[in-house]
């Protein structure tokens, strides 16, 4: 297929479509609402179920109604209508049944602004509804992953019998880029041995996420937990640049990945032996490729659009053993290439110390400047 | 000794051999084998899928023999439309109580009304949330004792009855909205029939259909089986009159 312009939003929907979506459910929020919008001329048009729903709450129940089908059905919605919605995604998680959610998130908390940010990561991978249960997340950075990332999403989704969560900020969802679009792919009803798909002659199923019993609800969190391993050791996807001969590592998810690579481009050219390393799955998060990099790194960037989330995760692998640093750009602000560019020469002047908490040196260097 | 010539009252093929855990007198039990007699005379047991609520009624999936989900409280009309939609040619039903339905779940069954899904909904009134031990519901009676609701319902603080078949009439997406009740026999046979063209309503592709039953709490009213089945006929029905809230002309010619 040739490249065509693509909206990161309609983008999404469109791979969702071509990747055999039977369902969508959605409620309107910027900056997602073209997802929305696009799906509901799309799906009609196929003959595909589309309802815009009155609330998220609505929507992700209508999903998880769906998904008890074994139809590949999917949400999609913004930072605040997410929050909204982990009451099903628990439900949909303790259920074990698959689901596709995308989150293009904007700045918070509360009603925040409808500018990109990175504030729901620890939402999206720590778990934002309640109960033991781990899900997928996956983070592009432009239009073509987005494109590509959906249609995964789909497959692990069912793979695993698990939700899996696309998050991009809201430039990602709004931007054009030229994009490959895959070919349609026909619907194939697999007919899953759990799908409450109405009992034509077997014996009826149920789907729930009750376990009164406390011994088959533990059985339910280590068959989950069990699963998760499964997901650790076959599905973390990352991007390394540069990264061979590097010296210092800046580590950063979506966006604020994609900026700092323009960053660390930059500072290739003027002479500084830096690398990035991108994660694509933030769950499940790439810990063995950072714990080879420990070894030949001097020191750790990590850069997001939030006070320092992702970080935890960093740091709960480099343990100290190297110096991590952290730049932010929270509240919807996007940072530009020099300001990361400007953390890698300071870094790279060094000697930087091992902080036990970068939160706070980055806090008053930036607050420093205000 | 039984045999088809004497036999007058067996178990549905639509219920399972599970024993309920409805306490004794409460009039659930009479509300699932309307239901499942009427799959079973419709004969479409095999291609129903129901979802079951959080209540009283949250284990109902043990008892029909029919696919079953398990829905969020008060979400089992959106579950319920992400099923149809996916599943136009099977039957899809809710069934739910006043707390589900009328308290948590009040933006899910108005906008599945409007909507016009073509599901059923047995909605069981019985004027509290039995589940958790008799709170006040949105359907409680004025001055009604619960245990969230020591001294009686003050409408001037814990506000009014909401009179759900009333307000669902006047959307046009409802095909078939009667409210009934299960104090006596009489009135049984009713509910059977309303439950028969509800869901006839839905194989017709009618429209959103919905039978409020009058159901009865003795344990959380603190009354014996009997008392509740006369609070029902002299407190409920008159706060909750009993009758054909919207029937489309549609509806109308179907007979059942």
């Amino acid at each position: 297929m040739p490249k065509e312009l693509w909206k990161g939003n309609e983008a999404i929907a469109e791979a969702a479509v071509r990747a055999g979506l039977e369902a969508y459910f959605g409620y309107p929020i910027t900056p997602q609402t073209e997802v929305l919008e696009y799906l509901s001329r799309r799906m009609p048009e196929l003959g595909r179920a589309f309802v815009q729903a009155e609330s998220e709450l609505g929507a992700i129940n209508m999903v998880y109604g769906a998904a008890c089908t074994g139809v590949r059905v999917m949400s999609s919605s913004s930072s605040p209508g997410v929050s909204l919605m982990m009451e099903g995604l628990s439900y949909i998680a303790g259920t074990e049944i698959p689901a596709v959610l995308v989150n293009v998130m904007r700045g918070g908390p509360g009603l925040g602004n409808i500018a990109p940010a990175q504030g729901d990561y620890y939402q999206a991978v720590r778990g934002g509804g309640h109960g033991d249960y781990p899900r997928i997340v996956l983070a592009p950075a432009s239009v073509q992953e987005a494109i590509d990332l959906t249609a995964l999403s789909f497959d692990l989704a069912e793979k695993y019998r698990m939700i899996t969560m696309l998050i991009l900020d809201g430039s990602t969802g709004q931007m054009m880029e030229p994009a490959e679009m895959p070919a349609m792919q026909e619907i194939k009803r697999k007919n899953f041995e759990w799908a409450t798909n109405g009992a034509m002659n077997r014996e009826r199923r149920i789907l729930s996420s009750i376990y009164l019993n406390p011994l088959d609800e533990e059985k339910t969190n280590l068959r989950l937990l069990t699963r998760w391993q499964d997901v650790q050791a076959n599905e973390v996807r990352y991007k390394e640049y540069f990264l061979e001969d590097a010296q210092f590592i800046v580590i950063g998810f979506g966006t604020a990945g994609r900026v700092a690579l323009s960053a660390v481009r930059e500072a290739r050219a003027q002479g500084i032996k830096v690398g990035l390393l991108r994660p694509i799955t933030v769950s499940p998060f790439p810990y063995e490729a950072l714990e080879q990099l420990t070894g030949q790194a001097e020191a750790f960037l990590v850069t997001e659009m939030n006070t320092g989330q992702m970080l935890d995760d960093v740091m709960l692998t480099v343990r100290g053993r190297k110096p991590v640093e952290f730049y932010g750009r929270p509240g919807g602000v996007v940072p530009f290439p020099d300001e990361i560019l400007n953390e890698i020469k300071r870094i790279a002047a060094g000697p930087v110390p091992v902080h036990s908490n970068p939160r706070v040196s980055w806090l008053h260097r930036a607050t420093a400047h205000a | 000794m039984i045999t088809p010539n004497n036999l007058v009252y067996e178990r549905p093929e639509a219920f399972t051999e599970s024993p309920t855990h409805y306490c004794p007198g409460c009039t659930h039990g009479v509300a699932h084998r309307l239901v499942a007699e009427v799959l079973e005379e419709m004969n479409v047991v095999d291609k129903t899928i129901g979802v079951a609520p959080v209540g009283c009624a949250v284990f109902a999936y043990n008892y029909f023999n029919t696919d079953f989900v398990e829905a969020p409280h008060g979400r089992a009309p959106a579950m319920a439309t992400g099923i149809k939609r996916v599943l136009p040619e099977r039957v899809v039903f809710t069934y739910q109580g006043d707390g589900d339905l009328a308290s948590i779940g009040m933006a899910e069954i108005v906008h599945a009304a409007a909507r016009g899904e073509n599901i059923t909904v047995v909605f069981i009134n019985n004027a509290n949330f039995g589940m958790t031990g008799g709170q006040m519901a949105p359907t409680t009676l004025p001055g009604m004792k619960t245990s969230s609701s020591s001294l009686g319902r003050d409408v001037e603080t814990q506000g009014y009855p909401i009179q759900v078949s009333e307000m669902l009439s006047t959307l046009a997406g409802v095909g078939y909205c009667v409210r009934r009740s299960l104090h006596d026999p009489k009135n049984i046979r009713l509910s059977k029939k309303a439950i028969r063209t509800a869901f006839e309503t839905q194989v017709r592709g009618l429209g959103f259909s919905i039978v409020e039953l009058l159901s009865t709490c003795p344990t959380n009213w603190g009354m014996t089986p009997v008392n509740s089945l006369k609070f029902v006929e002299e407190h409920m029905i008159p706060a909750y009159p009993l009758g054909d809230y919207k029937i489309s002309e549609a509806v109308k010619q179907i007979k059942v």
